[in-house]
């Protein structure tokens, strides 16, 4: 047997918590963390000490106290008499609206602009990229505010409707535009409107059962059937049967003018149309720029490869281009999506009443609690953030490309 | 030579280039071309670069326009009518420098997806084809992975048998193994000579001088956008014509 | 032999002729880039009278425009019903749009100066190619300068200040050898005790070599947005590095602290930074003690823009091949040589296109700021001019003149950016 002696243990200097290799990052991490935390209690002792003199004290309870204001629009039922928790509710449902009918409309904007200015056509080119930079280049509260002017002082009022022979008209006899905001018609739901609408629920799904159908018959048989049209017939042909069949159950229920303003119909105020559009045409530009580069950066060499087999232009683009450029196309477009979200913060200029507007506008200057309304604030956008971001971190996994 | 015997040429004419010019704006590019092709024949162009050779091959299946003459191929006149484009590249098989495989696709997928959409071949049956094809030129194992996790030879021979697979009867090579590393030439040219064996008609855009004697049948010498020269192999090696053609066989023969 | 037919040498070579008339010239041009189909056709159609309408319906605007008057309704006279813009409005209230209301307006030329210089400042920084380096050291002093030139006061503050710096850059220096965090730490530690020392000569002081000094509340206008953009921006830089660097480090408890600071930062929209800075930033500070709220706001802001700046100067980082960071290892280099000889020279040009889109989107944001009730171009436009009494309902005039400034700066950075990565690329080749 042979004893195996440790190596001797060298003596510990203070000098190796610097250059030892093994103790340095410790050392630095540890000073680090030290100043750190150091700030932290600085700046909360600071900050207990201030609230200790102006007699104050962080505390959540004002959420369920009135909130004593009234919000125009209100996707729940919400009065003066509702709690600051609910006005906040509110809020995030009006943020949640915007930024919603905001992505849609962007990535409408965004798509077609990002394609025409690859068209061949010069023109149409030259005015996208007009369109893409005039965007881009100008502070997206600018155009908040620009689109909210008309909406609130280039529309004729309500009034201009009215009299035997009014200075404005009601565009179809069902749109009016004021300057109190846009008047549709509203859906009425009779009875029976129900399976009208789960018809055309059925519909959607049986266009896609229908292209999968053809795919799978063209797989099976080589047999190419059509799916443009026919996919348009299944959509809309079963559900306007179904509701004539029915005796039209769903009316509409038109805005007509009533007294100083226009009653019925659905009312969309012009402070939401004016953030919706600002910051849909606003990051359509940037969304239209990363389909225009998620195109492009697919190699020429695909599309000659794809023409070279006797492929036509548009297949080329729905089965070699499309899938390939999405990849690129998408990561970029959900943090557009996120930017919308943030920027719809900015409903505060146009009087919105979205979360900022109620949590971090009103009730922060009702209550006077700004440290926990802001907080507050902060961990909605950033929860929607995370959320977010995890989303696109599994996508992102998802469609990595294969390679050794 | 014995590979003479076995690739036999007919006098069925498969190309016919006459007096094609092509300019790229104001740089003319092609000049006055003329050019027969028989079926069964084994064509290597060579010249130096931005001598127009791959821009040659690149008008006869209609990748790129060409502005004035004629190109017939398999009797079909070269037009701006669709029809007429499909008819010629759905008889010419291309394969490219850069392989161009379908990156978000399996070699399969990559190999059935013009037979399915474009010859609308039942997929199974497809399937059975690219099998085919892929035993053919040595690959069939890699079927399920895709380009991204294959060695540059194997997937220029994917690209090959993804062309096969369209049934041509005309096969261009764009400069096939000039973007592969030395140890993969040899591998994507044993499936050329292979199908060269097999009365394929093809033009190949080439440097490799070895494959042009051994499987060529002429040898087409471009400079400044025209034909300087062309001959069999034995001849147009040995006893070149032109000073043009000299120089150029010196400078990629002679080191 | 078919074979015999084809032996063929060429005699003569053929010369370059011209493309066929249809091929070349305004036909060719036309033909593909507006006609080349029925569908093109008619897009250009359609878009030619689109932008036949907007021109035709925008040009009696500009040409009846009144640029002399006093009002809006004296300007509607001079227009007597015919279509115009009131543009007097830009000419009579030039000087609120851009230095803002209350900025005393005999010292005009300060801020005016300040912006002169800022383009000899930045020169050197963009355009390193063409002016010698020597002019950086103007580029280091510029800040110093810019500030007395802006706020004015006893030359004092911006001399202390820049000594401060200098204090804590020869600490760096002395200390790198033991540890770059640390070095980075103490020279911080130092510049910011002389600062506070300093304090105790500069406030007894201040009227020496002074110059009329201006409080920030007074500053307004487009001014505001500049300073804000030129400040945020290039204190941000050595911020983002310092963000960006942590987040790539070994060491856990660092990295962590990056990564919560910048992922918290880039969560929450600038917005509620600027509520921070606006009422909640003071809880925070010393009892006492009572910052301005423009350097407030910069601060919040640069804590914004180092955040995003830090993720775009980490896929600089990403970018570069592994192979540097080993030869760096394999000379021998220590972690702040390799960073500072090796990887960020080469990690920041790569990502100079990506911080100018962020310094573009950081001016464009820097109007928020009229939501906390500053008085920047638009909360200019929105409070003191429209408010006024003369003209209100000036609407188109003044939006479209701010939208301007912004497009003129940004699209101007925005080229220059491209460019610039033009130029990067064939570097690299």
């Amino acid at each position: 047997m042979t004893t195996v002696s440790d190596p001797p243990k060298a003596s510990f200097q203070l000098s190796q918590l610097i250059y030892d290799t093994r103790y340095r990052s410790y050392t630095f991490q540890f000073i680090a963390l030290m100043l750190l935390v150091s700030l932290m209690a600085y700046l909360g002792a600071n900050l207990v000490h201030n609230l200790a003199e102006q007699g104050q004290n962080i505390a959540f309870g004002f959420l369920a106290e009135p909130a004593g204001y009234d919000i125009n629009q209100r996707p729940i039922e919400y009065d003066s008499q509702s709690s600051h928790m609910r006005a906040s509710v509110v809020g995030v449902l009006n943020t949640l609206i915007v930024a919603f009918l905001g992505c849609i409309t962007a990535t409408l904007l965004g798509v077609t602009a990002g394609i025409l200015r690859l068209s061949p056509n010069w023109l149409v080119r030259k005015l996208m990229a007009v369109y893409v930079e005039a965007f881009r280049n100008v502070p997206v509260l600018i155009w908040i505010l620009i689109i909210f002017t008309i909406m609130t002082a280039m529309l004729p009022a309500p009034s201009a409707f009215r009299g035997e022979d009014p200075s404005s008209s009601m565009l179809f006899g069902s749109f009016a535009f004021t300057n109190r905001g846009v008047y549709t018609p509203a859906p009425i739901m009779g009875p029976g409107s129900l399976v009208v609408v789960l018809t055309f629920i059925a519909s959607i799904f049986g266009v896609f059962y229908y292209r999968r159908y053809a795919t799978n018959l063209l797989f099976d048989t080589g047999k190419l059937i059509p799916t443009g049209w026919p996919s348009l017939v299944i959509l809309f042909v079963p559900t306007i049967l179904i509701y004539f069949i029915l005796g039209r159950p769903i009316g509409l229920d038109y805005p007509a003018l009533a007294g100083f303003n226009f009653q019925g119909g659905i009312h969309i105020r012009g402070s939401l149309i004016a953030l919706w559009f600002a910051l849909a045409i606003y990051t359509g530009a940037f969304i239209a720029e990363n389909v225009r580069a998620g195109i492009q950066a697919v190699s020429k060499g695909q599309t000659e490869a794809a023409a070279s087999l006797g492929m036509r232009p548009r297949r080329i683009m729905n089965l070699v281009i499309l899938p390939q450029a999405l990849r690129v196309i998408i990561p970029p477009l959900i943090s557009q999506y996120l930017n919308l979200t943030k920027n719809s913060s900015l409903a505060i200029a146009v009087g919105y009443m979205d979360v900022t507007g109620t949590l971090g506008g009103i009730t922060l200057n009702q209550t006077g609690r700004a440290i926990e309304c802001v907080l507050m604030l902060m961990l909605f956008y950033l929860t929607i953030s995370l959320a977010i971001s995890a989303v696109m971190n599994v996508y992102n996994n998802a469609i990595k490309l294969k390679e050794r | 030579m014995a590979a003479e015997t076995q690739m036999k040429v007919s006098d069925q004419v498969a190309v016919e280039i006459t007096k094609m010019n092509k300019w790229y704006g104001a740089f003319h590019v092609l000049r006055d071309i003329d050019l027969t092709v028989y079926q069964g024949e084994r064509i290597v162009i060579a010249g130096p670069s931005g001598s127009g050779k791959s821009t040659l091959i690149r008008c006869i299946n209609a990748l790129e326009e060409h502005q004035k003459g004629s190109i017939t191929v398999d009797g079909t006149v070269l037009s701006n009518d669709i029809k007429n484009i499909d008819r010629i590249r759905s008889e010419v098989g291309m394969v490219f420098q850069h392989f161009n495989l379908f990156p978000h696709l399996t070699i399969l997928e990559n190999c059935t997806l013009a037979p399915i959409w474009v010859r609308k071949t039942p997929k199974r049956e497809a399937e059975e084809i690219a099998m085919h094809f892929l035993e053919k030129v040595k690959i069939p194992e890699q079927a399920d992975k895709y380009p991204g996790q294959l060695s540059g030879g194997q997937q220029q021979r994917v690209a090959i048998a993804r062309s096969l697979c369209m049934r041509p009867r005309i096969m261009l090579f764009d400069e096939p193994t000039s973007a592969l590393d030395p140890e993969m030439i040899s591998e994507v040219l044993d499936t050329m000579i292979e199908l060269a064996e097999e009365g394929m008609t093809m033009l190949c855009v080439t440097h490799e001088m070895g494959f042009a004697r051994k499987v060529a049948n002429r040898v087409i010498f471009m400079d400044q956008g025209q034909i300087v020269e062309q001959n069999e192999p034995e001849e147009f090696f040995n006893n070149p014509q032109s000073e043009r053609t000299k120089l150029f066989l010196s400078q990629i023969l002679g080191h | 032999m078919v074979q015999e037919h084809f032996a063929f040498v060429r005699s003569t070579m053929l010369p370059e002729a011209p493309p066929p008339a249809a091929e070349r010239g305004v036909v060719k041009w036309l033909r593909e880039n507006l006609f080349s189909s029925a569908a093109n056709t008619l897009l250009t159609v359609v878009s030619l009278y689109v932008v036949l309408q907007i021109a035709s319906s925008a040009a009696p605007w500009f040409l009846n425009g009144v640029w002399d008057s006093p009002s809006l309704t004296a300007c509607r006279d001079i227009l007597d019903g015919k279509m115009g813009g009131c543009f007097a409005v830009l000419s009579e209230r030039w000087n609120q749009l851009l230095f803002g209301f209350k900025y005393p307006s005999e010292l005009y030329w300060r801020p005016g100066l300040a912006f002169v210089l800022l383009f000899i400042a930045g020169a050197p920084l963009l355009f390193y190619k063409i002016f010698p380096s020597k002019m950086l050291i103007f580029t280091g002093l510029y800040p110093f300068i810019a500030y007395w030139l802006i706020w004015g006061g006893s030359v004092l503050v911006p001399v202390f200040a820049l000594l401060g710096v200098l204090l804590g850059a020869f600490v760096y220096k002395r200390t790198v050898g033991a540890s770059a965090g640390m070095a980075v730490i103490a020279g911080f530690v130092a510049a910011l005790i002389f600062w506070m020392l300093s304090g105790f000569i500069t406030g007894p002081m201040e009227n020496v070599l002074a110059i009329e000094p201006v409080p920030s509340r007074d500053m307004g206008g487009f001014m505001i947005n500049l300073m804000l953009g030129v400040v945020c921006v290039s204190l941000s830089v050595p911020f983002g590095i310092a963000l960006a660097l942590g987040r790539q480090s070994s060491m856990p408890i660092i990295k962590w602290i990056c990564v919560v600071f910048i992922e918290f930062i880039r969560g929450v929209p600038l917005i509620t930074l600027l509520f921070v800075a606006n009422v909640v930033l003071a809880y925070f500070l010393p009892p006492g003690t009572s910052f301005d709220l423009i350097l407030r706001v910069i601060i919040m802001i640069t804590m914004f823009a180092s955040a995003y700046i830090a993720e775009v100067i980490r896929g600089g980082l990403a970018a570069l091949p592994r192979g540097q960071y080993e030869a760096a290892d394999s000379l021998g280099l220590d972690y702040a040589q390799a960073m500072q000889l090796i990887i960020l020279p080469q990690a920041l040009k790569i990502s100079i296109p990506g911080i100018v889109n962020v310094a573009v989107g950081l001016f464009k944001d820097t109007t928020l700021v009229s939501v906390i009730s500053m008085f920047d171009i638009v909360g200019m436009i929105r409070g003191p001019i429209l408010a006024s009494s003369e003209w209100n309902g000036v609407y188109w005039e003044l939006f479209g003149f701010a939208a301007l400034l912004f497009f003129i700066t940004c699209y101007g950075i925005s080229q220059y950016s491209q460019w610039l990565e033009r130029q990067l690329q064939t570097d690299h080749r």
